[in-house]
């Protein structure tokens, strides 16, 4: 019998804001002995009052034992993200198991080339693969192609400039949906075919990962079966039913 | 252990007898596909059946609508913690499609267009339990959510309700399928939790 994937006890010890309705929580869990890149969790609250609800989040950051961290967008109207990105203070606990998900998930010992595809919070597990190769030094050709509504919707914006300026084989594309920066030469607007390069015809299959709100996972994915990518390349993980 | 996470307040009401444990009632109909949605055409259709003794036979779209279709509604509850109740199919119940090969299979590996697979007891298909499906809330089901057709199995998680259907292999032994080898439950069933193995 395979072992039951227990619920851990997690302990808020930082955070920071990524924009002004998400945030990056770290958790200090200290029986977490690490997890592969694109892998989830699901965080169980319970109140004081006995309700409890559980939902799944991606794992943002690199594999390290006793710490994770996760980036939450808080959906209005929503039971668990408001609280964990207004409420919840350094000093709280959570439960959550895991970690899930044998499907989407990086390795460092996977050479081909990879390309991620994120829309709004769908980078988060995208996040933790580029992490993951950096901190691996792995030589693996990556390209990001995220999609945010504006420049101000950008998680990691630091983080991603300076991965972007790095030269280490992994390339960083960010394009918006609802309004760019002044002196952009794509035109704000939904992910296009043009936004995705095509599949090298006689190269190693790249492998891809497409993560976001369902109707933006359908349309990156019905994009890259055009732009020639074998649909068993293309590994998908859809947060929510809305598009964005 | 019970932690409790300050300053987390629940919404009231009393719980739904509908709701199994962990789950949360959602009013959209969510998406959980490993990888990009296959369109099928009905012309292109099949269903391909495999019997323990590797005899095979298949089912043209024309042969499963002419098939008894039963209109039903049940409640759906996806691994993802959401559950949706109340909802409207209409379908062919899977007995309709198996009872003809007399099979003595106990184990049925599911398979769909676009390679996914799903393992179940023979018996969670029969008597009234599961349905391929065709129509949902009285429209063709979409493609994003498993057309043109589907097994559903309401009373497991909604991942063994394998969309894009496209063959039944029965079996003497169980064959995990697509989730199962990746750490989900090889059975499934919601009222027990029993998310991934070992649940
Ligand atoms: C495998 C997996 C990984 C995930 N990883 C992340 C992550 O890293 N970061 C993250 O922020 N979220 C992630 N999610 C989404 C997350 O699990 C919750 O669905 C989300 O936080 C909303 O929960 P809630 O309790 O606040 O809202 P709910 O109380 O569940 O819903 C409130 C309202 O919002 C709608 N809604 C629910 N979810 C969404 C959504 N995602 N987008 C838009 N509307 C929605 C509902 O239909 C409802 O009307 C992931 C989901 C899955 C399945």
């Amino acid at each position: 019998m395979t072992p039951r994937i227990r619920w851990q006890r997690a302990r808020l010890v930082d955070s920071r804001l990524e924009t002004r309705r998400a945030r990056t929580l770290v958790f200090d869990v200290p029986q977490w002995t690490g997890h592969d890149a694109g892998q989830h969790v699901d965080v169980k609250l319970t109140g004081e009052d006995g309700f409890t609800a559980q939902r799944s989040y991606s794992i943002a950051s690199a594999s390290t034992p006793g710490r994770l961290e996760l980036t939450v967008q808080a959906v209005s109207g929503g039971i668990v993200s408001p609280y964990l990105v207004d409420a919840m203070q350094l000093g709280d606990e959570l439960e959550l198991r895991g970690p899930i998900g044998g499907w989407f998930r990086w390795t460092n010992e996977l050479a081909e080339p990879v390309l991620l595809v994120g829309g709004g919070s769908g980078i988060a597990p995208l996040m933790a693969m580029l992490r993951q190769r950096l901190l691996a030094g792995s030589a693996a050709p990556f390209r990001l192609v995220y999609s945010a509504r504006t420049p101000d919707h950008v998680f990691y914006a630091n983080e991603l400039h300076v991965i972007s300026q790095g030269r280490r084989g992994v390339d960083v594309d960010l394009l918006y949906t609802r309004s760019g920066l002044p002196g952009d030469t794509r035109p704000p607007g939904r992910l296009v075919g043009d936004d995705l390069p095509l599949a090298a015809p006689d190269a190693e299959p790249t492998r891809v990962y497409v993560c976001g709100p369902n109707g933006f996972v359908e349309n990156a994915a019905r994009l890259l079966v055009d732009r020639g990518h074998q649909p068993a390349s293309i590994r998908t993980e859809r947060f929510g039913s809305s598009g964005g | 252990m019970s932690v409790i996470s300050r300053g987390f307040g629940g919404r009231g009401g009393a719980s739904d007898p509908r709701v199994p444990p962990g789950q949360y009632v959602t009013h959209d109909f969510p998406v959980l596909s490993a990888g990009p949605t296959p369109y099928v055409d009905t012309d292109e259709w099949s269903l391909d059946l495999t019997d323990v003794d590797d005899s095979r036979s298949a089912l043209s779209w024309t042969q499963l609508m002419a098939k008894p279709i039963e209109e039903f509604t049940v409640d759906l509850h996806c691994v993802t913690t959401w559950t949706k109740l109340g909802t409207t199919w209409r379908g062919v119940p899977v007995s309709a499609v198996l009872d003809d090969l007399d099979s003595e299979a106990e184990f049925a590996l599911v398979h769909s267009y676009g390679g996914y697979t799903t393992n179940l007891p023979v018996e969670d298909l029969l008597d009234g339990k599961a349905w391929i499906v065709f129509e949902f809330e009285g429209e063709p089901l979409e493609p994003v959510h498993g057309g043109p057709a589907r097994l559903l199995v309401p009373h497991l998680y909604l991942w063994k309700s394998a969309k894009w259907v496209n063959g039944i292999e029965l079996r003497h032994d169980d064959e995990p399928g697509f989730w199962e080898t990746l750490g989900y439950h090889e059975y499934g069933d919601p009222w027990l939790e029993q998310r991934y193995a070992g649940d």
